[in-house]
């Protein structure tokens, strides 16, 4: 299997809901795959069903051996924890000066190893994230919703900081996100997901308005058409 | 100093510091009144083990490692709350204690007796709180990260269910060493009160656990000298002090 990820008839149930349906797809090996749907759609659940985390009818089969590493959409509750960038990095049992390269590499500060977790701003939090998923050199990152949370102005710059990680880390990625602009700014391939898989492949190929259609409703077309 | 006190101290020393670390995770992970309810759950068995004269420590386990089985087995039988449940088994523990507990042993069951640590107690409760306390530590950083985000954890390849049943079997065994401290009524202020006055005091997790540990241990020193020369209550007196600490810590607390 030379796919990093191979998914074939994927159904997850969530207390007798169905949440998505007879899914199949596969990632290959460097790879910007962009799930993409209206909130509700199934995104997050498949996002976790693909890391392990629910269970689930069908197959998802990681290539052998390979590292995943995953960035939450939030952790509210790290904030009531007394805890240092530092702290948060030593839960993971890697050393001070692996901190400080893997902080410069996500654009934080060095000094902001002392700063409490807590005195981020989201956006920086969000970096500060990045690079906690990144320890132990990962080959695919599971990111959900990069944009929640990001300052604005901020945002722009966050997918910067992926695409220049995904060069120099040579990392497959998978992204979710409810926002098509997303989908424009990584050139990435698209799986557009509303409980069953709606289109799959590149961008300008198949996000047509009927797909489009199906995904969010009606008023997204106008949105298509001034990007085009 | 008589002997007989200094068996108190030490006994103090050791299981106030090891439920002020314990705490530090409870107070985290939003816990805080298990504690409490752990403590009544407790009563039963402490009741028991007065009548029958052997060490309130060892009735408080048995009576709450029942009162855990028997919540789980109503899991089994009712989607209600865990909370729920729980309410309902630590009032009847509560209920039960009562009647079985004949009126001048209630009140060391319900507010502790530091006086009655046996040379025995003493030496036990030492080496308990020390294992117990190198566990805690061992488990710290996969428990704070369980804290944070389960999920993140899990995938981080943490045992989430295991680390689950090790800490709840861990609260057991610390609230009932506690409840021969400050008894079940107070057992619970034992664990959460220090881990609040450090909340507030630390910037990071080292120094929130240290002081959470600080906290237990020297409130029940000062609440055991207490005991000892104004012949206040040790129990009440030690959680007294705690909350002296918790009152500074607010005045002291950075913006």
């Amino acid at each position: 299997m030379s796919r990093m990820l191979e998914v074939k008839n994927l159904s997850i149930e969530l207390e007798r809901n169905l949440v998505l349906e007879n899914l199949s797809f596969g990632v290959e090996p460097g790879e910007t795959l962009v799930i993409l749907g209206p909130n509700g759609a199934g995104k997050t659940v498949l996002l976790k069903t693909l890391l392990g985390l629910l269970s689930h009818k069908g197959t998802i089969e990681w290539r052998k051996g390979i590292k995943i590493g995953y960035v939450p959409q939030s952790l509210p509750v790290i904030k009531d924890i007394p805890m240092s960038v530092q702290d948060f990095f030593e839960l993971e049992n890697i050393s001070e000066e692996e901190t400080k390269e893997i902080l410069k590499s996500v654009g934080i500060k060095e000094d902001a190893l002392e700063k409490g977790i807590n005195q981020f701003s989201s956006g920086q939090f969000q970096r500060i994230l990045i690079g906690w998923a990144l320890v132990g050199n990962p080959d695919v990152l599971l990111f959900d919703e990069p944009t929640t949370g990001i300052d604005i102005g901020g945002e722009e710059t966050i997918y910067n900081l992926l695409e220049k990680l995904k060069n120099e880390k040579n990392l497959t990625m998978i992204l979710v996100s409810h926002d098509l602009s997303v989908v424009y700014k990584f050139a990435a391939n698209v799986l557009c997901l509303n409980k069953k898989l709606i289109c799959t492949g590149l961008p300008k190929e198949v996000l047509t308005k009927e797909t489009l259609g199906q995904l969010y409703g009606s008023e997204v077309k106008i949105y298509k058409h001034e990007h085009e | 100093m008589n002997s007989q006190f200094i068996q108190s101290l030490i006994a103090g020393i050791f299981i106030g510091g090891l439920a002020g670390y314990l705490g530090s995770l409870m107070v985290a992970k939003k816990m805080a009144l298990a504690g409490d309810a752990l403590g009544h759950v407790a009563l039963p068995g402490m009741g028991l083990a007065l009548l029958l004269g052997i060490d309130i420590s060892i009735g408080a386990f048995l009576s709450l490692f029942v009162g855990v089985i028997i919540v789980w087995l109503f899991g089994l039988r009712t989607p209600l709350p865990m909370e729920t449940l729980v309410g309902i088994v630590f009032v009847a523990s509560l209920a039960i204690g009562f009647l079985i507990i004949p009126q001048f042993e209630l009140v060391e069951a319900l507010v502790g007796d530091i006086s009655n640590v046996t040379p025995l107690m003493a030496v036990v409760s030492v080496f308990l709180s020390l294992v117990i306390f190198f566990i805690l530590r061992k488990l710290y950083p996969g428990m704070i990260l369980i804290n944070i985000s389960e999920d993140l954890a899990e995938v981080r390849g943490i045992k989430v269910k295991l680390y689950n049943l090790a800490y709840l079997l861990l609260i057991t065994v610390v609230v009932s060493l506690g409840v021969k401290i400050t008894g079940s009524l107070l057992v619970g202020s034992l664990l959460i009160i220090p881990a609040a006055t450090s909340r507030n005091l630390s910037n990071n997790l080292r120094q929130y656990s240290l002081i959470s540990i600080f906290m237990g241990l020297s409130s029940c020193v000062v609440g055991a000298f207490l005991f000892q020369y104004f012949n206040v209550p040790a129990g009440p007196a030690i959680i007294i002090v705690s909350t002296i600490f918790f009152l500074l810590s607010l005045l002291l607390k950075k913006k």
